[in-house]
Order: C-alpha cells, then sequence, then structure tokens
C-alpha cells in the first residue's frame, strides 16, 4: 500500500494536444472546491503537437505555492513521459496509468497502478472520454466534491450540447468510482486535510494576475507582437476589452507596439506593451524616447532563456540586465518583479500610478514560471487599489519640461486646456522646443538622471524580510523565486535565517543597506551570473558570500532551494 | 490672457521655436505656410491638434507651428501617432517627416497603418533626398542621382508611395508640389477632413543638397489632374504609375471604417481615454468568477 499525506504532488504527463489541459482544468477546479489547497505549474516543450508536455499540481492540506520535484503520482499518456521525468521519482512514487503507457524499462522499477482508462472510457462510448475519466480518477482518490467535476464539465461543455456534457460526466464518475474503490480495497491511500476557508478562495494565474491587475490600475490600451511566454497577458487584456472598454490591438512589431503605446500615454491614456525579451529588445530605441520624452510607459516582460531564441518555452530570470541598462542615454526607470499572485496584482494596478507620477518607463519583470503559475488565494482587497492621476490642465504659460526641485514635471495631455503641450526626444528647454544650449543641456540631464532618480530611489519601498532582523544568514530572492525559497527555509526552520525579498527591483532605496549588515549574504536566482547579486552589490556596495544559481531553463523546486542552502548553512 | 486665433493662434510664440534651423528658400517653409493656413482655414484651435513627427528636417515641423506636437523618433511618428488618435479622437492628429521618415525607416508602419487605417493624416515632405544627414539618397531618390554615399550614382528603383498606398486600398492618396500655394492647402484641408488615413506626399526642392529636384524641375515635371475621378480605384493606380510629368492632385479616395470605428473602447463610452477611470467593478466581478 502507498500512503500520500497532507501534500500530494500529481504530474500529468503527454503529448501538446492530447487534453492534458482539460485534465488540468478539472482537478484544480475540483479539488479547490473540495477545500484543498492547490498548486499548478507546467512545463512545455516549443511545439504545438507532440513532444512532451506536464503538469505538476500539488494538492494539500496547507497553503502550497511552490514548484517541488518530488513527484508522488505521475500519470503518463504517452510512452516517454516516465524517462523524462524519471529524475525525480522515487520508491515512493506511484505511476497511475495504463501499461502501454510506461516503457518497458520502468515496468520492473516503479510502482505502477494500472487504471483501465481506456476501457473505461470506450465504455462510455469513445476513447476522447479518457482524459475526463483520467480526471474523475484523481478527483476520486481524494474523495473530492463531484459535484465540482459535474459544473466544470458544463462550463467547460456546455456548447457543446448536452450529448457531449452527460458523457463525459458519464467518463468521469466511471474514474471517480475507480479511484475511490483505489482507496478502498487499500491501494492507494491520500490523506489531505481540507480547509473549508479555500472553497472561498479564488484561483489565479501568473498571467491573470498581472492582466487584472493592470486593468484595475486603469489600463486602457494595449499593444502587442505576440511572443511566448507573454501572449497570455494580451490575450487576457484582448478577452477583455469589449468588457472594459479599452483598447487592445495586435501591431506589426514591436518597434509600433511601445511606440503606439507612448502616443497613447502622451495622449493621456494608461497604455502597456507585453513582450519578452527578444521583442524587449526591439523596444529599447522607443525606451529611451520614453526617457528623454518623459513619456510614461508600462512594459510587462516575461522573461524566458536567452539570449536570442534561446529556449521560448522556459523559465529564466536573464533579462534584468537588459531592462536595468536598455536604451541610450543615462534616463531613470522602475523595475518591479512580483513573487506572488498578490504582488503581481497590486503591483501591476500600481505600475501605472508609478508612471503617471514620475514619467518613466515602468517595467515589471515575470517569467515563464510565474506566467504559468496558478494557486488559490484570498480574493484581493480593491480597496487598496488606489487610482492616482498626475494629468495636469496646459494652461497659458505652461511648460512641459519645468525645472523643479524633484525632477518632476507638471504632465498635460493635449486637449485638457487651451495651451498646447510639446513633448520632444530631442534635448529641448522647459517647453519641449529642440536646445543645443550648453547650459540647459547639463540642467536637463541632471533633472532626469539624477534629480528624478533621487526622487523616485528614496521613495522607493523597502525589501520584505521573513524571519529575524538579526539572523546570521540572509538569504535573497526577487521576483518569482519567492515562494520555493520561503517553502526551503520553513523547512529548513533555523532562526538564524531570514529571507530578503525584493519585488521593487530598481531602484533601490538606500535604507535598503541595513538589512545586509553583518550577515552571510545568499542570493538565489534563475540565471548563470546572479545578475541580481551584481545590482546589490553596485546599487548597495554589499558583499554577496553565495550565489544560488540555476539556469537550466527550469525553475528551482524547492528542494533544490533546500538543499543548496543547507550545504550553506550547515 | 486671450490666446490668439485664426492664422496667428498657429504661429510660434514659445521662446526655443522662433529661431528656425531650416536652410534658406528650403521648401520646408512653404510646407509650413500651407499647413497652417490649413488648420486655420479649418476653423482648428492649437489645443485641438497634435502633430507627431520623426526626425529630419521636415520633423522638426511641431517646433514652428504653434500646435500640440511630438518630435519622436526616425520613422515612428505613424505608430505614435496612431496611439495619440486612438486615445483622444477628438484630436486631429497629423504624422509628419520626410521620404527617409516615411518610407524608409518607417516604412512597415506605414503599410499597416494603411490597413489598420486610424484617422490620421500623413505628411510625407518628399525632397527626393536625405537632407539632415547631408544628402544622400533617399527611397525616392531619382536614378542616376550621384550622392556623396552613392558616388557611381542611385541604381535602385525609386519608391512609389502613390501606387503603393492604391494597390493596398488605402484611404485617401494626394500628391502635391509645395509651391503651389492655394491648391496645396485644399488638398490638406481634405486630407485632415477625410475620415481615415490621409496619406499626402508633397514634394518639395532641398535647395541645400538636390540639385536636380529644383523649384523649376518640379514645375516641369508635374501636371495636376483636372480629369480624374478618384473613387475610381483603376484609374488612380494608372496615374500613379505615370513617372513625367509626374500627376499632382488627389488620386484615390476610398471611405472605409477607421481603427477608432473599429475598437471596442467608443462603442459606449465616448471620451477620451485620459478621462476615464479603472472599472473597478468589473474586477471586483472578474474576481466573482474566478472563484467558481
Amino acid at each position: 500500500m502507498s500512503e500520500f499525506r497532507n501534500d500530494v504532488s500529481i504530474v500529468l504527463g503527454g503529448a501538446a494536444g492530447q487534453g492534458i489541459q482539460t485534465v488540468e482544468g478539472i482537478l484544480t477546479y475540483a479539488l479547490k472546491k473540495s477545500g484543498y489547497h492547490i498548486y499548478a505549474n507546467k512545463e512545455y516543450m516549443s511545439r504545438v503537437r507532440g513532444g512532451i508536455n506536464t503538469t505538476e499540481i500539488r494538492v494539500s492540506s496547507r497553503r502550497v505555492r511552490a514548484f517541488v520535484r518530488r513527484i508522488d503520482i505521475p500519470v503518463p499518456f504517452k510512452q516517454g513521459v516516465l524517462s523524462w521525468v524519471e529524475d525525480r521519482l522515487s520508491d515512493t512514487t506511484v505511476v497511475l496509468g495504463e501499461r502501454e503507457n510506461v516503457e518497458e524499462s520502468f515496468l520492473g522499477k516503479v510502482n505502477l497502478v494500472e487504471v483501465p482508462l481506456t476501457k473505461l472510457a470506450l465504455e462510455t462510448g469513445s476513447q476522447l472520454y479518457i482524459n475526463t475519466t483520467a480526471a474523475g480518477l484523481i478527483v476520486g482518490l481524494f474523495h473530492g466534491d463531484f459535484g465540482a467535476v459535474e459544473e466544470y464539465i458544463r462550463k467547460r461543455f456546455g456548447s457543446k450540447g448536452e450529448n457531449v456534457v452527460g458523457k463525459n460526466i458519464e467518463a468521469a464518475k466511471k474514474g471517480y468510482e475507480l479511484g475511490v474503490k483505489l482507496c478502498e480495497q487499500g491501494t492507494i491511500k491520500v490523506e489531505v486535510g481540507r480547509d473549508e476557508k479555500v472553497r472561498e478562495e479564488i484561483l489565479l494565474s501568473g498571467t491573470e494576475a498581472v492582466g487584472i491587475g493592470a486593468l484595475a490600475g486603469g489600463m486602457n490600451f494595449l499593444s502587442f507582437y505576440p511572443m511566448s511566454p507573454s501572449t497570455g497577458v494580451s490575450t487576457f487584456a484582448a478577452q477583455k476589452a469589449e468588457e472594459f472598454g479599452i483598447i487592445v490591438e495586435q501591431v506589426e512589431d514591436e518597434i509600433s507596439a511601445i511606440n503606439m503605446a507612448l502616443g497613447a500615454w502622451f495622449a493621456g491614456a494608461r497604455a502597456m506593451v507585453s513582450t519578452s525579451g527578444g521583442g524587449f529588445a526591439l523596444m529599447s530605441e522607443a525606451l529611451s524616447l520614453a526617457g528623454m520624452a518623459e513619456n510614461p510607459i508600462v512594459i510587462h516582460l516575461a522573461q524566458r532563456p536567452g539570449p536570442a531564441t534561446g529556449l521560448p518555452t522556459r523559465t529564466m530570470q536573464g533579462d534584468l540586465n537588459l531592462v536595468l541598462y536598455a536604451g541610450h542615454g543615462d534616463f531613470p526607470r522602475i523595475i518591479l518583479a512580483p513573487g506572488s499572485m498578490e504582488e503581481a496584482f497590486y503591483l501591476t494596478a500600481e505600475a501605472f500610478n508609478l508612471a503617471d507620477k514620475y514619467q518613466v518607463p515602468v517595467i515589471i519583470l515575470t517569467d515563464q514560471y510565474f506566467v504559468d503559475t496558478y494557486y488559490n488565494l484570498p480574493r484581493p482587497d480593491l480597496d487598496k487599489v488606489k487610482f492616482e492621476r498626475y494629468i495636469v490642465e496646459a494652461k497659458p504659460g505652461y511648460r512641459r519640461y519645468e525645472l523643479t526641485e524633484d525632477g518632476i514635471s507638471p504632465r498635460a495631455v493635449p486637449g485638457y486646456g487651451e495651451e498646447v503641450v510639446i513633448a520632444n526626444g530631442n534635448e529641448h528647454d522647459e517647453w519641449g522646443d529642440i536646445t543645443e544650449d550648453a547650459e540647459l543641456t547639463r540642467k536637463m540631464q541632471e533633472k532626469r538622471a539624477v534629480k528624478k532618480l533621487e526622487t523616485i530611489r528614496k521613495n522607493a519601498p523597502l525589501p520584505k524580510l521573513v524571519g529575524e532582523e538579526n539572523a546570521d544568514y540572509l538569504v535573497v530572492s526577487w521576483g518569482s523565486t519567492l515562494h520555493a525559497v520561503e517553502e526551503a527555509l520553513e523547512e529548513l526552520g533555523r532562526d538564524d535565517v531570514a529571507l530578503l525579498h525584493f519585488s521593487w527591483v530598481y531602484p533601490l532605496n538606500p535604507e535598503t543597506k541595513r538589512f545586509f549588515n553583518d550577515k552571510t549574504v545568499i542570493v538565489v536566482e534563475n540565471n548563470v551570473t546572479g545578475q541580481f547579486a551584481d545590482l546589490l552589490k553596485k546599487e548597495l556596495g554589499v558583499e554577496i558570500h553565495h550565489r544560488v544559481l540555476k539556469y537550466d531553463g527550469r525553475p528551482f523546486s524547492v528542494e533544490e532551494v533546500f538543499d543548496a542552502l543547507k550545504g550553506v548553512v550547515e | 490672457m486671450n490666446l490668439p486665433t485664426g492664422r496667428e493662434a498657429f504661429e510660434p510664440r514659445r521662446p526655443g521655436s522662433k529661431d528656425i534651423a531650416w536652410c534658406p528658400g528650403c521648401g520646408n517653409f512653404g510646407i509650413r505656410n500651407i499647413l497652417i493656413s490649413a488648420l486655420a482655414e479649418l476653423g482648428l484651435k492649437p489645443s485641438e491638434v497634435a502633430i507627431i513627427s520623426g526626425i529630419g528636417q521636415a520633423a522638426k515641423m511641431p517646433h514652428y507651428i504653434n500646435a500640440n506636437g511630438y518630435h519622436t523618433l526616425h520613422g515612428r511618428a505613424i505608430p505614435i501617432a496612431t496611439g495619440v488618435k486612438a486615445s483622444n479622437p477628438e484630436l486631429t492628429v497629423i504624422a509628419e517627416g520626410g521620404d527617409g521618415d516615411m518610407y524608409a525607416e518607417g516604412g512597415n508602419h506605414l503599410l499597416h497603418a494603411i490597413r489598420r487605417n486610424p484617422d490620421i493624416t500623413v505628411l510625407i515632405h518628399d525632397n527626393q533626398v536625405y537632407g539632415l544627414t547631408k544628402g544622400q539618397a533617399s527611397p525616392t531618390t531619382m536614378v542616376g542621382m550621384k550622392t556623396p554615399t552613392q558616388p557611381w550614382g542611385v541604381f535602385e528603383e525609386p519608391f512609389n508611395p502613390i501606387a503603393l498606398a492604391i494597390a493596398m486600398n488605402a484611404s485617401f492618396v494626394a500628391r502635391t508640389f509645395m509651391g503651389y500655394f492655394r491648391e496645396s492647402v485644399e488638398i490638406i484641408k481634405k486630407a485632415i477632413q477625410h475620415k481615415g488615413l490621409a496619406i499626402v506626399d508633397i514634394l518639395h526642392p532641398c535647395v541645400s543638397f538636390n540639385k536636380v529636384n529644383t523649384y523649376a524641375w518640379y514645375r516641369e515635371h508635374t501636371y495636376w489632374m483636372d480629369d480624374h475621378d478618384p473613387h475610381d480605384r483603376e484609374a488612380a493606380f494608372k496615374r500613379a504609375l505615370e513617372e513625367d510629368p509626374l500627376p499632382l492632385g488627389i488620386f484615390y479616395v476610398n471611405e472605409k471604417p477607421t481603427f477608432e470605428e473599429s475598437v471596442p473602447a467608443y462603442r459606449v463610452d465616448k471620451r477620451p481615454l485620459w478621462k476615464r477611470e479603472p472599472r473597478l467593478d468589473l474586477v471586483g466581478k472578474f474576481f466573482e468568477g474566478k472563484r467558481a
């Protein structure tokens, strides 16, 4: 008998186009509705059909938000899946599936619980139902709420007619009954506690958190050119365009995307572009224009490994240096990197206020791992979302680039007030007209690159400290590695190790330095050189003692971070 | 303070806008006068107009006309102007630049703007040479012309913006020579009034770097189309292929839905985007849906 308690990691694997997403959809929906904490993440190959894609679903009695290497129950939908995840299997792993989907070499090695999915599906009427049968089976193992499975099927297949809905429910039921039977006969034992609060929580992905955060921040214009893994945010916005009455336009290239968005901001809209590293590279000319013209812009950059085309569907935190230094000339920018769904929602909304207030590019850095992750969380509090508008009326005598103490000039928009607004990508005077005056050039350079940057810097929020302020070890995470590091630290359970998480990545408030005093600093990041560690050193002059880096295109697992930290502190 | 009206309203008043950096005799002065007259005669106010320019001598226009302006990047005036108009359809938006700006660096944007059809006016100052960078060939330079960077003489076939635009079924296509003041004002007024993307190729001499296409050359090698129906696409295309003399006037007019009319943003709410607030009620509704 195999027992799983409190936290079960299920991995579904199959070819692209085999319907894994249907199973994932039913499972996460029904299990969350049954009161289980859910985490899900997928990894996929850069192809539309075939290959091997997997989805990890953690079902837990407590909140889980990070990727684990461990696989408790793999469900292979084709041969090759087990080989693909071989290094994640252990003696306690139970393979749930059909013999034909298990490679010969694994037959003697793994605990295989054969389940007649094809047979059950055929009994329902067609092999097509195999996915719903499998989903029912897993929900059955948890004695989950079958009503939720039915509900999901009605929602998802409702438009295909009552027959399709009925057949799918029947198929799911057969699977469910088998799952319950496996438990009753003692083949598998699953004990995961339910948490009533979970039922009322929401399931949200990184893509959705950024997308809905943007809408909460007043985004009313989005221009984009599709590029994995950022496209989801644009698709999300396009799907919401009619309801929210916003403009979403797929344009000819990334150059056009960002320029159109700059024009939109110039006219007073709140615009965003969503892209990935390669697309952002094309945008850097316009980024520089935003810097010079003090044109606000919000950019969502979902990182994937580079350089160039890199690994199009995989993950890395490798574009920090790109966004830090992109563009010619000196100008300030703000870089945000959410670590949780909550942060993604609130920070993306806030990005629009920041862009509006400081009139700089605000870049939201996520990555493939983050945008494709989802889990349950309490519904965000909309009272915490503040809409701050900084537009002024252009009255006679208005000067777009008025020299001010804090480096922030009043920004008017065309058509509001009787005076005109002149913006300029050339060096300019206070009115916005071209100048080559040496003194004025010096003042304008200082205004943008020194005064304004300092204003932003001193108002930058501090990173979040988890643990004791006087801990000996300080583990640093930024962006999407938050949860893996958090969970690894919980497991480590040592009072002398604290976590410092940065979701506001640049510029750094000088006060941040105090967190590092007399500590052994360990930076965890998903890239090959430790770009954020270098930034900390450069910005704050802190010494970095250890860099825990991962750069194989995969996210950190809790186990990997745990092992690495254990190695350092013990 | 009472702001001036009429033609006077568009004369620059800011300290830095009085020093005009065009060469004496430059055709851009004429285009500036034409544009000011067109805007004034249409009864527009400077605050209702936004001139978005790229880079080059032509692109300095926002500084020499009193209207909202954004002097942007080489080739990027069209996408920026598209964003401006889409965000505030109440503005009269003009994208302005030279032949290098619109046909070389920004060529791809021009193609797709024709497809997208924003209600903007694209004015191309076409002097068949690069002026600001001192006389290199442009996409419209004639075969055989020798330049510092084509000392053997240009051999690339000149770009035909008129034929291209008609081939792509553009909404409004015209060509004028700035030496004809009144006719040019009328064409630009029609272009601005036209609902949809209006492309006006404005021939003008570069007195410093183009010794071939002079004022006299343009007068001798152009003619006005008096007997042309701009709704006849085939006829327009035929005219567009004529090379010497070059026809002047409105080649093609094709009324079709604009970008701003097609986006859902203005179906219910007509206000420009800057007047709008986040729809937190809908955000809340979204979260409710994620509960189930």
